[in-house]
């Protein structure tokens, strides 16, 4: 069970880093490549804080193993913002009080950017079906909601409104 | 709620993993999507010493059709279950059954082997596999052979599937004309495991019921299949007292299970509503006259 050295590429960037077998993508991430916006909930796959992309599917990287994932592209909150602008998504949740302590918000963030770039006018049943993964003990969700379909609209850049 | 220590290996080809399969026997597991064995190994539920990663075992991931039945690779995930157009118009019960496992990130990773191999007896793709009658073939180094999912599935998490065999394949039979099939379930949260959950396919011709098939998961071990009440059923009318007959026979014929939280009647109750609502929906896809 010893440490194994493997390279994980994460944000456009190599990682050579060591690590157990048993050790969790959350805790590489945070731990060995000093990433820690990937938030760490529950740890059992439920409260969605932890999610980020692997080859831009949302993933819990609690239900990961670091030595899984060699070999495919992982995205994390630290690579929405470009050159410290945030993305439509972090905008939204901004300007519509979408966090208030924050811990959930970058699972909640990387869902909905993946989300949001396969289903661009989504429905608020379809929005809050997505949602259901990710456990938010602070907004109550409506401003989650609302950003989420403020970002949607902008981000078709159309005026259209989802019903 | 950090697994414990374990070797990990990660083959790329089917026999390389079947050969390591051979090696450790019960002390290796397989690992797909994860997304039902990692919170095991993070609660200490489960503690493989080694664990088999088939992430990269290629040729797994198709869904095709051949000789009137849809054929899907073990490792295909419940996203591509839900989405699949191949599916959605040839074997709609399971695209709509996988549309509602878990939650979204979970349907990106999870795996139509996967679930069955782990045999949860609220999961929806075991009760799709027992109502639809679905033929699960199995590989190790001793040979190949299939099961039926009424065969396959043992009791609560356990299977028939020995400690050096994989899931390779699952066969579902497409609809076929005039038929109709929907899955209905009930929990308290969305995303959450159900309590009851029905499967129900009709086949209606000329106005009468041709063949009936109808599953529920939730209630006992293993999702059961009234087959005895839906053999019966080919001639009949299919109208709303029918429904309720059908409902409330299938709440008799269900053997329901109290637990610390949920009385066998309160999973009768909703049996009974669950086959009402899934078999009108059915019935209404099967493009038969109300």
């Amino acid at each position: 069970m010893d440490r194994q050295a493997i390279r994980l590429h994460i944000n456009g960037r190599d990682f050579d880093i060591e690590v157990a077998p048993r050790k969790l993508l959350s805790d590489a991430l945070r731990e060995d490549c000093r990433l820690t916006g990937t938030h760490v909930g529950c740890e059992h796959g439920v409260c969605g804080a932890c999610t980020v992309l692997v080859d831009g599917r949302p993933t819990r990287a609690c239900l990961t193993f670091a030595v899984q994932m060699e070999g495919h592209q992982i995205t994390t909150i630290e690579a929405v913002a470009e050159g410290g602008e945030l993305s439509q998504l972090q905008q939204a949740l901004h300007e519509e009080h979408g966090l208030q302590c924050g811990f959930c918000t970058p699972g909640i963030v990387m869902t909905f950017e993946a989300y949001l770039s396969e289903h661009p006018d989504p429905s608020d049943d379809e929005i809050r079906d997505v949602l259901s993964g990710n456990l938010c003990r602070c907004t109550g969700y409506h401003n989650i909601v609302a950003a989420i379909r403020k970002a949607a609209k902008r981000m078709r850049g159309d005026g259209h409104v989802a019903a | 709620m950090k697994p414990s220590a374990f070797s990990y290996h990660r083959p790329v080809t089917l026999d390389a993993a079947l050969a390591l399969l051979a090696e450790h026997g019960d002390a290796a597991k397989a690992i797909a999507g994860g997304q039902s064995l990692a919170p095991m190994m993070n609660l200490r539920l489960a503690q493989p010493a080694e664990l088999i990663d088939l992430g990269d075992l290629l040729g797994l991931d198709q869904l095709r059709e051949s000789d009137g039945a849809i054929e899907i690779g073990a490792l295909v995930r419940h996203q591509q279950l839900a989405e699949s157009e191949l599916l959605r118009e040839r074997c709609p019960l399971l695209a709509e059954a996988a549309q509602g496992i878990g939650h979204y990130a979970i349907r990106q990773r999870g795996t139509l082997g996967g679930s069955l191999a782990h045999a949860d007896p609220a999961a929806q793709l075991p009760l799709v596999a027992v109502t639809l009658g679905a033929q699960i073939e199995l590989a190790s180094r001793r040979g190949r052979r299939v099961l039926s999912a009424a065969e396959f599935f043992v009791s609560v998490m356990t299977t028939e599937l020995a400690a050096d065999e994989l899931i390779v394949a699952v066969r579902f039979p497409a609809l076929l004309p005039g038929e109709g099939a929907a899955f209905r379930l009930f929990n308290r949260r969305h995303g959450d495991f159900a309590i009851v959950s029905v499967a129900a396919s009709v086949q209606v011709n000329g106005g009468r019921v041709a063949r009936l098939r109808l599953g529920v998961g939730g209630v006992e071990p293993v999702p059961v299949h009234l087959d005895e009440l839906a053999a019966r059923q080919a001639g009949r009318t299919p109208d709303a007292a029918w429904v309720a007959e059908m409902a409330a026979g299938a709440s008799a014929a269900v053997e329901a299970e109290n637990d610390e939280r949920i009385t066998a009647l309160y999973r009768r109750e909703l049996t009974e509503s669950l086959v009402a609502r899934a078999l009108a929906a059915a019935l209404k896809l099967s493009g038969a006259k109300p």
